[in-house]
């Protein structure tokens, strides 16, 4: 009963941000702006992270699969694989909604507890609109850049490790990453973060946007804005995947 | 002016407000006064459609405000400024921003214009030049009067303030009682205010309603405050050895 509450009271939630907006102008301005605060400054995190995860998992395919019967290019094909299936949207989204996920929901959620979301409701404003809509366009548009960055990144990463370790030539880790390649696979992984995207923006907002008390409460509220934000990535994954590999 | 008739309100089996009736008069300074729980602030939230009345009927003027649906309420609201306890300046704005909010929603203004009109209401509440500072560099007495500013940027009808003296000293106190009673007869406001506060109600208090237990217990000016025999209301109003002197 409860979880069907909550189901209820998130659809409603969701149609309330996206009921028309009084201005598209002042929207249209906002959604820069998070682009920038959530987009932009999550890029060092994103960078640091597959650079790393790059160099690790060709080192793992290596020491796992190095058999003189397996071609040395088919480490690099299986990273990208990796890279672009799994880590760089699956991976990358879950740690966005630790990172934005708690952002999120805290933000919206102090401003629920100081009664900042009920002086715009009073003046007139939609205020779920208002708040989130521009968020959850800006993330939108954002995760995917991010997600394709990442597995970008992890490739350098990966080819800075194979010539370093002297794991593979040069050469073959190109032929590798180039080996088999289908760009519905980059079109899978790009709607797969869009879908996160909206996920994590519209869990984390639907939390804060309903939270009560004080700090500790809009605490617990970031809590389960996240947990449950990375439960339904993972599920939307496997939902997503069947329905555009299965 | 605004009638309420027979408003109740519950929280599953709390009864908050049991029937109130009442009417709050144009250009004056309303005041609705009562013991913590005595259904203050849920009668305020009532008014500005925060929460639904569960029977009753709240009118503004003709217009049947509890017959509009949450669309048609939140448009309705543009006519009203209400002024929260904290405040509630949004963190991530400037004063100017702040004030300005309503005015980029609900108007074509050209920027100059609302300009000039950010610093009208800084000017009328005494804080001109304050524009580019953030609500985290603001007073407590300084965030309230922002908040009064940004209540008025748009000449409402309809002025609401909880507590709006509330963690202040006595002194700001009296300058914030002072600032809404001189707005509300400068622009012929309906205001209803929400204290705990007797400074504010011998000062300002055009009308009173005493609230206990969820019911109206007594209305009436300020004048009269002083002659009442109701017990309940003197027992509230004049608890501290002070006002039984000033009695």
């Amino acid at each position: 009963m409860g979880i069907l509450n909550s189901l209820g009271k998130y659809i409603v939630f969701v149609t309330k941000i996206f009921s028309k907006p009084e201005k598209h102008k002042i929207y249209f301005r906002q959604v820069f702006k998070e682009i920038d605060k959530l987009g932009v400054s999550s890029i060092g995190i994103v960078a640091i992270i597959s650079f790393f995860i790059g160099m690790v998992v060709i080192i793992h395919m290596t020491f796992n699969m190095g058999n003189p019967l397996i071609p040395t290019y088919y480490m690099a094909y299986i990273t990208r694989d990796v890279l672009v299936l799994e880590f760089s949207s699956t991976v990358l989204c879950l740690i966005l909604a630790g990172k934005i996920g708690s952002n999120i929901s805290s933000e919206i959620g102090t401003m629920r507890v100081t009664e900042q979301i009920d002086a715009l409701e009073t003046m007139g404003i939609n205020s779920a609109a208002y708040l989130v809509l521009p968020k959850m366009i800006g993330m939108v548009i954002v995760t995917p850049i991010l997600v394709l960055l990442s597995i970008f990144i992890g490739l350098i990463g990966g080819w800075i490790v194979s010539l370093s370790g002297h794991l593979m030539t040069g050469a073959d880790y190109i032929q590798g990453i180039r080996h088999g390649f289908d760009s519905y696979l980059v079109l899978y992984t790009v709607i797969k973060s869009a879908m996160f995207a909206f996920l994590i923006t519209s869990i984390s907002a639907f939390y804060g946007y309903y939270s009560k008390g004080g700090a500790l409460d809009v605490g617990r509220s970031s809590t389960l804005a996240v947990s449950y934000s990375m439960i339904m990535i993972l599920v939307s994954n496997y939902l997503i995947t069947q329905i555009m590999l299965g | 002016m605004i009638r309420l008739e027979n408003i109740s309100k519950s929280f599953e089996k709390n009864e908050v407000l049991k029937g109130i009736s009442v009417e709050f008069d144009e250009a004056c300074t309303n005041l609705v006064i009562g013991q913590s729980g005595s259904g203050k602030t849920v009668l305020l939230k009532c008014l500005i459609g925060m929460l639904e009345p569960d029977s009753g009927d709240i009118w503004y003027g003709e217009d049947r405000f509890t017959a509009l649906d949450p669309d048609q309420q939140r448009t309705f609201r543009q006519q009203m400024g209400v002024v929260f306890q904290g405040g509630a300046l949004f963190d991530s704005m400037t004063v100017e921003e702040n004030i300005r909010l309503p005015m980029d929603f609900f108007t074509d203004w050209p920027r100059e214009q609302k300009l000039d009109r950010v610093n009208f209401c800084l000017g009328r509440v005494q804080l001109p030049g304050s524009n580019k500072l953030l609500p985290a560099e603001l007073s407590g007495g300084m965030k309230k009067r922002v908040a009064i500013a940004r209540a008025i940027a748009l000449n409402p009808k309809y002025l609401f303030c909880d507590e709006p003296n509330s963690g202040l000293d006595p002194q700001t106190a009296i300058v914030i009682d002072n600032l809404i009673h001189e707005i509300t007869l400068e622009f012929n406001i309906t205001t209803v205010i929400n204290t705990h506060d007797m400074n504010s109600v011998m000062e300002i208090g055009d009308k009173i309603l005493f609230l206990s237990d969820g019911l109206t217990c007594w209305e009436g000016t300020r004048e009269e405050i002083l002659r009442s025999d109701n017990k309940v209301l003197n027992d509230f109003v004049f608890a501290s050895e002070l006002m039984k002197k000033f009695k």
